[in-house]
């Protein structure tokens, strides 16, 4: 992975300064509590319902043993012990003291991290695939882009008071892991028929209030071009962005208000002015980054290993966890293992500290030493040899996070919600747990499939659920937490926007409402089919009518859609 | 005379800022909340203010609609140096741009930031600096806290008047905030890596 030079060190240690000091003035009175907010934001620290939240980066999701030793040691420290894996790969603390940040901020700066622009209105952690490099479909490996784009947008000076907050995401592979059409800019590592490296460019995706899917606004950039072209972007919409709304204040507003063909016009005219200056990337810098993504030593080692197909007829549980939870890998004799945050009755993504400690020796011990976090919020050891996978299943199962669930009904993607969060509607955890607690016999999970089930527990959308194959949104009417229920969302290359079914449910009906939805799909479905299939076949119709069959408000829904 | 931040040094300002005289504005509200910008390419003022605006004597820095409107009027003030022009977050500096042969015969040119949160006068300064070929004093007004200086001089600033309440004693060592930032910006057209031989062993 990335290691930092004199130069980037030099950074984060005097953004720790600079932070301190902001700190200090802020508990001295010296700033007010408007003009701290965005400085404190730019750091990660919100104030919460209950106490601050520090967001630290986790840039691309990418996380050494030694880092994530650091996280438990200051979730142990800090806070209560816990940490929670977040959809942009981030890691979030609930319980930080405000005037204690500075010295989590020194901690974090001592193993290579930062909490920089994990919050306010500026360009926010790039994401990424978190099976980059080990995926047998990639195509270009997007981890070298993706820090060459963090260190640009680290601190640019005239991108820090953008109208909205700003993401970036990348893909590299023939399937996309990392949502690049719901991004503020999405871009897609291509070739073209020569052979050589660009950039497919999205602009406009975003989930929020107002979903949308970005619109391609260049075809093939090449990958010097990339901090130049982003730099265009960025300033069309520095100065053209809403800052009168800011629920229409990012960039999928402009792009919709101009046109997608409108704005490409302009973004290319700015570009004529700064594509051939100085910030073209350089062979040179490129090479410098990629060298930190090597390949790992990787043994020459056959796919077939003795005794695993035994071990798989003889343990059904093992055998479910690998169906699930173990992924191909474009090395012969290796595999990338997903780690499970979603146990029922833990709130998903939550890790102790002791179980960052048992997945950092994992990481040593079967992953050269490095992890990934996914935006589902589950932890990937990328890197994992066949022969090592039972060993590992079972150190992995001591320590609760073998849950073979990964891609099922249970295998919730979900904000921290009402519980924890002051911008919330409604709270999002115990929807979670009443889920899996409803659906948790294993053999009836494995048979329902593939499914996405997210929830937000408001519209700023942080559970995904637009793109949930069913989707769970807090709302709030009259001062009650409802929740409303949108069905045939889904990310990737066939990336749709939920529908809402109608009325909002009370909390407690919602594990029904759900039942009935997958009992509608278990009715309909062919062999092959999973619940997006169906439901993209039969269309929306037969989930709602049975959803609603035989109550009063399956009369409000005609009027509510009509 | 108020206090300025030139380069590093805190200087007598021997410049005044001449604005629109304030006016009693309906108080807008989008979903709910008032709005606190005005959207770029909104007018900033009606022609009849533009007319009726009295340029005092001495060295002043004229709103950008009264310097578009009255250019003519204003050439001698322009070619004594004792005339400057301001141009707000929402104004284009296209049209300053066009509106004079060379941008450098204005003595000062400044930005306003009618609020610390608007980051439309970066990119403004970003354009003055490195597209439009000004080299004079380019000067922050308007909401100007410590906390931006850092990014203000790397967009093209080199004057500041900080907000009066601010520790103007504290300026210099804002300025410095970072030693090695990463991007190309008009204050150093080149990025980190072709400026610094990067690597473990630098």
């Amino acid at each position: 992975m990335y290691q930092y030079d004199h130069y980037d060190q030099t950074i984060v240690n005097e953004r720790v300064a600079q932070y301190k000091d902001q700190t200090r003035r802020y508990l001295a009175g010296e700033l007010s509590e408007d003009e701290f907010r965005p400085l404190r934001l730019q750091n990660g620290l919100y104030i919460q319902r209950h106490a601050p939240m520090l967001r630290i980066a986790i840039p691309y999701g990418l996380l050494s043993s030694r880092q994530l030793r650091m996280l438990a040691h200051i979730a142990r420290t800090y806070d209560r012990g816990y940490g929670h894996f977040s959809t942009r790969q981030n890691l979030q603390l609930n319980w930080p003291e405000l005037a204690r940040v500075p010295e989590i901020l020194e901690l974090l700066a001592s193993v290579q991290m930062h909490s920089i622009q994990t919050s306010g209105n500026c360009i926010r952690n790039i994401t990424t695939d978190p099976f980059a490099g080990v995926a047998p479909d990639e195509i270009v490996d997007p981890r070298p882009y993706a820090e060459i784009l963090r260190q640009w947008s680290t601190f640019h000076p005239e991108f820090a008071y953008l109208p909205r907050k700003f993401k970036i995401a990348l893909n590299g592979a023939a399937q996309d892991r990392a949502v690049v059409q719901w991004h503020d800019i999405g871009l897609d590592l291509i070739r073209n028929e020569a052979g050589e490296i660009g950039l497919r460019v999205l602009v406009g995706g975003g989930m929020g209030r107002t979903p949308m899917l970005g619109s391609v606004i260049r075809e093939f950039l090449p990958w010097q071009h990339m901090l130049t072209y982003c730099e265009a972007i960025l300033r069309v919409y520095n100065r053209y962005g809403r800052r009168d709304n800011s629920f229409k204040a990012r960039i999928k507003i402009l792009v919709k208000a101009l046109g997608a063909a409108e704005f490409a016009r302009q973004v290319e005219e700015e570009w004529t002015h700064v594509k051939d200056g100085p910030s073209i990337l350089t062979q040179e810098e490129f090479d410098r980054v990629a060298a930190c993504f090597t390949q790992p030593a990787y043994e020459t080692l056959s796919d077939q290993v003795p005794g695993l197909n035994a071990r798989l007829a003889q343990n059904k549980a093992f055998a479910n966890w690998v169906r699930r939870n173990v992924h191909a890998h474009k090395v012969p004799g290796y595999a990338a293992v997903t780690l499970s945050l979603k146990k029922t009755g833990v709130p998903p993504g939550d890790c102790t500290a002791e179980q960052m400690e048992l997945v950092a020796n994992l990481a040593d011990r079967y992953s050269f030493g490095e992890l990934r976090v996914s935006h589902e919020q589950n932890l990937i050891l990328a890197d994992v040899k066949k022969a090592d996978l039972y060993e590992l299943w079972q150190q992995a199962r001591l320590g609760g996070l073998a849950t073979p669930n990964i891609g099922l009904l249970t295998d919730i993607v979900c904000c921290p919600g009402g519980d924890f969060c002051s911008l919330a509607n409604a709270k999002s955890i115990p929807i979670a747990a009443a889920i899996q607690r409803r659906f948790d016999d294993l053999d009836y999970l494995h048979d329902i499939g593939e499914i996405d089930l997210n929830i937000s527990g408001c519209m700023n959308s942080c559970g995904h659920h637009h793109v949930g194959h069913i989707g769970i949104l807090g709302v709030d009417k009259n001062d009650q937490e409802w929740y409303q229920i949108s069905i045939g969302g889904a990310q990737g290359n066939d990336s749709s926007l939920g529908t809402v079914i109608g009325p909002s449910f009370a909390a407690e009906d919602v594990p029904g409402v759900i039942e009935k939805l997958i009992e509608t799909y278990l009715e309909h479905r062919t062999e092959e089919e999973r619940f997006i299939d169906t439901l993209r076949r039969i269309g929306v119709e037969p989930f709602k009518a049975r959803v609603y069959r035989g109550t009063r408000d399956n009369k409000a829904k005609e009027v509510v859609n009509g | 005379m108020a206090k300025l931040i030139r380069h590093e040094g805190i200087v007598e300002d021997e410049w005044s800022v001449l604005r629109f005289p304030a006016k009693e504005e309906p108080l807008r509200k989008q979903a709910g909340k008032p709005v606190l910008f005005k959207l770029t390419g909104e007018a900033s003022a009606t022609p009849d203010e533009i007319a009726n605006l009295a340029v005092p004597e001495g060295k002043t820095i004229i709103p950008l609609p009264l310097w578009l409107a009255r250019s003519d009027e204003l050439a001698a003030r322009l070619a004594a140096a004792t005339l400057g022009v301001w141009i707000d977050s929402h104004e284009s500096p296209e049209a300053l741009a066009g509106s004079l042969d060379d941008l450098n015969r204005f003595a000062v040119i400044a930005v306003n930031f009618p609020r610390f949160i608007d980051g439309r006068g970066y990119s403004i300064a970003a354009l003055l600096r490195t597209r439009y070929g000004y080299r004079g004093e380019l000067r922050a007004i308007g909401e100007v806290l410590l906390d931006q200086l850092f990014y203000l001089k790397r967009c093209g600033f080199d004057a500041y008047a900080l907000r009066t309440d601010q520790n103007i004693d504290d300026a210099a060592r804002r300025l410095r905030d970072f030693s090695h930032p990463y991007q190309a910006a008009a204050d150093q057209p080149l990025p980190l890596f072709r400026r610094q031989a990067r690597g473990l062993t630098a």
